[in-house]
Order: C-alpha cells, then structure tokens, then sequence
C-alpha cells in the first residue's frame, strides 16, 4: 500500500482518487459511485446517438425521484414526465445500472436512498447530476453536483477532470438550546458566511454541535452547502457514521467491514492539517431560524423583524432586498411571527429522513394543522419505518396528507407546485423566486418549524408551543 | 463544442446579484428537447407576462440589447442547481460570455462544456462594464481568449485569468470525453490498483 495521505480529510480522499496530472493543476479523478435519476436523461440519449457504452455501470445506482408525483397510486402526472420515468428505466435497463424504480420501496431523493442503501462511504468520491450531492459528505465522503455534460464523462470513463478547491472549515461549537435543529445550523451558517462565502470551497464542519449530531441531521447541514456557493461540504467519519452503515445492504461485510472500518479511521482531519479559510459559529446562539427574502442568506431569528432595505450596507443590497421584500408580499419592521402561511411541506433531501418526521410529529401530536400541509417521506423504507412507529397517525389525524416518496414541492419538477402568491412554510433548501411553482413564496424552515407552522396558520416560534 | 476565441459583440448588464439558475431557466422547461426555441426559456418567468408577452423593462427586451452576445452580471451568477439548461438557455439565446465577479461553481463549470466562456473579472472592474453598458445601451465589448483581456466601451482592458487547460480546451473546442479516453490506460491501471486497495468498494 502507498503512504498514507495526510491533511484534511478533503485532501486524503482528493489524493487517492489521483487517476493522472493534467495541465493547468486539472488532475482526473477516479469516482467511486455515480447516482443517477430522471435528470440523466439527456446524457443517456446523447450516449444513445453516439452508441456509448458505460464503463462501470457497477459503480451506478439510479432511482427515479425528480419526476414522480407523491399522490398515492399516481406515478407521473402527464406524458412528458412519464417519457423522464421511462426514458430512466429503459437506459438503465439497457446498460445494466441498478435501478430503485416506481412500485420499489427502495426508490426514494437520491440523496437519502444513496445513504440508506450503504452505497454511500467515507472516504469514497460520489457524483450525481444534481447541486444537494453535498448531502453525502456527512459520511466523510467527497460528493459534488456535475451537470449533464459530466454525467455523460462519468458514465463513459468513471472519471472527471477537476481542479482542487480550496478548504474552508466551519466550527460550530457550544450546545444546540432547546428547539433548535440541524436545519437552523446551516441556515444560520448561510446567514453568516453569504450564499457565495463558500464559492471555490470544500466546507468541513466541526464542533462539538456536529459531533453530537446524528447522521440525519449532519446530512441536512451538508446538504445546503450549495446554498453557501460551496460545491461539498463533508463531516469527518466517526462512530455514529459507522454505527449508522453498519449493516446496510450495499455496506461492506464481514472481513470486508474490518478493513474498511480501520481505514476510514485514519480519514479525519490530521490535527495540524490546516485550512485556506476558517469560520466559527457560537450553537449556543442559534434560535430557530427562518428565511424572509429569496436567498438563502436571507434567513434570521425567529424572534426578529422583516429587516429594512433602508438599513442595507450599500445601494446594491438595498435593490436586492427590495426586490426581495416585493416578491415576498412583505412590509420591513414586521415581527416574522406575524407573518401567515397557506401551505406548509415538509420532505426533500434536506428534511425528509426518519428524524425530520419524528420532529415535525412530536410537535404535530394532538393539535390540527389549519393549512394544507403535506408529508412527502424521502423514501418509501422511510414511509414503512414511520408507519411502523405511527407517525402517520399523527400527521393524518392531525389533517395533514402523508405522500408516497419524491422531491416533490421542493422543485416541482412534477408538477406539484404552489400556486401564485402562496405562502409556503417549506423544509426544502431553496426560496428562490418561483422555486416552488411561479409566484410561489417560500419561507425555509426546519421540520419542527414547519409543523408549528401548519398548526399556527403563521411562522411560529417552535419553542412557544411546545413550553 | 465550438470553439471560442475572440467575440466583439454587444453586452447587456444585470445588476441584480445571485441570480440563481431557477431564474435563468425554471424547473418546468428541464424536460423540454433542446429545439430552436429553445431560446425563449431564457429567463423565461421575468422575462415574459403570463399570456407570453414580452415585459418591456427586462433588460434582454430593450431593443439595444437585443442582440446581446455577452452578459455583464454581478456577484454569485449562475448559483443554485446545477441544470446544465441553464448554460443551454444562454447559449441558445446567442450568448458566448458571462462576465461577473463571482459565479455559481457547477454553472461555472457547465459553461466550459458547452463552448461559453466564463470570465471572472474585479467587483469594480465588473461594476463599472455595467455601468457603461446602462449609459450606453447597445455599446460592444470584446472577449478576448487568447489574450485574456475584456476590453470595455470606453477602451479600458482588464485582464483576466483563466484556467490553461480550460482555454486550451475552449481554444480548440476539443471533446473532453475524447481527450479523457486517451487516458485509458491510467485509468485501467488506476482502477485495478484501487480495488486492491479499497475492495469493499467493489459492488457485485
């Protein structure tokens, strides 16, 4: 075996997947595992004209999630949508790529099936044509979004040219209060380092607060990672990344699990290993935090008020923000408590796991949700595994539509959309304007936020409620 | 891909930062076969009414910028996801070059692969592009690869760096997949290598 790398655990995983230097500091890296789902199809059809053929179709997994609606026993909505699904299953049937495919209850967002199926590793190099790819550097693993031209790269060569980004550390030390989650970490790291403070980078994340995280909630705080500009983002593996892989179906067994497991152990940050930048965050500070503009940046304390564009650092801000404020349908200097909802959902790669649901239900349990308000469960082993614990109940009796797996609402790719001028309580990652359908107005939140949400009919301080 | 190498042509500003790449092209457009019209999903959501009549005030509306073959953007262009459609929407609009202070890093990447250069230029030095293109609606920049420089209405050069594999690539409108091909044979010794190494990553 060579020398073992040393330095971040970014840099150990970059410099084992060194397939050859190319000019310019571009080396090409070997990928490990290659997720694919309905946005492949592009490439897929490219490959066709040309007579392509993968080179490890072994090393991909693809499920359909994009395009699959999340009403019970309707698989697409229309024929176009329909022709994605296909045109998925066809390709990967043709190629021989295993496929989690409508009726499996496998198939779930790509980014929470990957994980729970153990396809997901430390220290391995995962790529899929989708921007939230970052949610699987919780593993210790490095995983970046590509566009459709790299798809097809990946799939002909099992490689991608790239050139190494910098590292950015961010430390969240102190102890979570009560009421505060994964979700108000990242969306308050966002806030704090801007949507482009992580452009260029890789962020670690590290802290007592992600230590004590559990893998559900450490895959939330890298998922938005993109929201900061930074491409990854990546937890260094520990015990309960290994206690959580332990037995999965695609994990390694038995001698192969003894081998992996002492090395993934040499994989965290060497203690003098240093970063380009670095960024500390006091947990103990963070409240429940909400979104009020169409950033993601644009997120604060519950506690607070709609800011004021009058207030912006510079002219350029200000436009922004008014514009922002505009779009939202709201006044600066309103407490953010004020301010009512239509719509609440609660799914997506970010907020759809087995924790998310049994956050958003504790604070669900004996009250009505007095908006409609929609479950979509990451997968269909998390819709099973939440029946089976009788969270359905509760979101049902409490009124609220418990669906089959997908993205849904988080991009209506499917069709399921918000309508014009609604507002929505979301736990998806984006409030970009017309992200949740055109006109659609977006506040992000956690699970527990957005279930207080729906029974309050307005943003609602979770810790309020539960007192 | 095509190649780029030098462009003299008109430039429209859009001054709002982090336009993310649900605004260059809405999630209900990705299904769509890339077709001529494909074009008018361009910013499609502020850029057209509900009943598909042009908005007056959107900048690729305005008559002198029209026929735009560069964008001068600010900060964080291009962020959000990664839908290469994007770059297709752009470049089906007839736009070559993005210039900006900072862009989205799958965006930025994506354009590469489809023969749009990405130019990373100073805050100030992209602010003040914008700022001559507003007082002078329809005026040209030129795009220079080769030499690396943007030259601006007023004639003021700025440099910019660019990544020496990614000019070649974009010099020559070389086929990546082609040039990584030529790569199999470290690429073979590669992968044996490292399911020596690492065989629990071996699915069968």
């Amino acid at each position: 075996m060579t020398a073992r790398p040393r330095g971040t655990v970014f840099e150990k995983i970059w410099s084992s997947h060194v397939v050859t230097e190319g000019p310019g500091g571009h080396v090409l890296l070997y990928i490990d595992r290659h997720l694919l789902h309905e946005g492949s199809t592009h490439a897929w059809e490219r490959m066709a004209r040309n007579g392509s053929r993968m080179r490890r179709p072994d090393l991909s997994f693809a499920t359909a999630d994009h395009y699959v609606l999340t009403t019970p026993g309707t698989p697409t909505a229309d024929a176009e949508t329909r022709k994605m699904v296909e045109s998925l299953t066809r390709h990967t049937t043709e190629q021989g790529v295993t496929f989690f495919g409508v009726g499996d209850d496998r198939r779930g967002i790509v980014h929470v099936i990957g994980p729970e199926q153990g396809l997901t590793l430390p220290g391995i190099l995962l790529v899929c044509g989708d921007s939230h790819t970052a949610t699987h550097g919780a593993f210790g693993c490095l995983a970046f979004g590509v566009g459709s031209t790299e798809v097809e790269h990946v799939m002909i060569t099992q490689t991608l040219w790239q050139k190494k980004p910098k590292s950015l550390r961010v430390t969240v030390d102190g102890r979570l209060g009560f009421g505060v989650t994964a979700k108000d970490v990242i969306l308050a790291i966002i806030a704090t380092i801007g949507a482009a403070g992580g452009v260029g980078h890789v962020i670690e994340y590290a802290g007592t607060v992600i230590r004590a995280m559990t893998m559900d909630q450490r895959m939330t705080v890298c998922n938005m990672s993109i929201e900061a500009g930074a491409r990854a983002g990546m937890v260094a593996p520990d015990e309960t990344t290994f206690a959580y892989l332990e037995g999965r179906p695609f994990a390694p067994k038995g001698e192969l699990w003894a081998r992996a497991l002492a090395y993934w152990k040499t994989l965290p940050s060497d203690l003098d290993a240093t970063f380009d930048r670095e960024v500390t965050l006091d947990g103990t500070e963070i409240a429940p935090t909400v979104t009020w503009g169409t950033s993601p940046q644009d997120a604060l304390p519950i506690t607070e008020r709609v800011p004021d564009p009058a207030r912006a650092a510079d002219a350029t801000r200000r436009e922004s923000m008014e514009r922002a404020l505009a779009y939202m349908g709201l006044t600066a200097g309103i407490p953010l408590t004020e301010i009512t909802v239509d719509r609440v959902f609660i799914g997506s790669c970010t907020n759809s796991r087995l924790d998310d649901l049994r956050a958003a239900a504790q604070v669900v349990k004996g009250k009505r949700a007095v908006v409609p308000a929609w479950v979509v469960p990451g997968s269909g082993l998390i819709k099973r595994a939440a029946e089976a614990e009788g969270l359905d109940r509760v979101f049902r009796d409490a009124g609220f539509e418990w669906r089959e797996a997908g993205c849904s609402m988080c991009v209506g790719m499917n069709g399921e959309t918000a309508r014009g001028g609604e507002r929505v309580a979301s736990t998806s990652n984006r409030n970009f304007e017309g992200r949740q359908g055109q006109g659609a107005r977006t506040h992000l939140v956690s699970p527990a936020m957005a279930a207080a949400a729906a029974v309050t009919g307005r943003l609602t301080d979770v810790r309020t409620l539960r007192g | 891909m095509r190649a780029f190498t030098r462009l003299a042509a008109v430039a429209a500003p859009i001054d709002l930062p982090n336009v993310d790449t649900d605004r260059i092209i809405p999630a209900r457009f990705l299904r769509k076969p890339k077709n001529p019209e494909y074009g008018r999903f361009l910013f499609h959501d502020v850029r057209f009414n509900a009943d598909g009549s042009e908005k007056p005030d959107f900048v690729l509306n305005r008559p002198a910028y029209r026929s735009a073959q560069v964008v001068v953007a600010a900060e964080n262009f291009g962020c959000g996801s990664s839908r290469e459609m994007a770059v297709w929407a752009l470049e089906a609009f007839g736009i070559r070059a993005v210039i900006a202070p900072s862009l989205g890093d799958i965006f930025h990447q994506n354009c590469f692969k489809n023969g749009l250069l990405p130019v990373i230029l100073p805050v100030a030095a992209a602010a003040s592009l914008r700022g001559q293109l507003h007082e002078i609606p329809g005026a040209s920049v030129v795009v220079d690869l080769e030499a690396q420089t943007v030259t601006a209405p007023d004639g003021a050069v700025h440099r910019f760096d660019v990544d020496p594999f990614r000019k070649r690539m974009l010099l020559t409108g070389q086929d990546e997949i082609a040039l990584t091909l030529g790569h199999e044979t470290e690429i073979g010794a590669f992968e044996a290598r490292h399911a020596r190494e690492m065989p629990w990553l071996v699915t069968d």
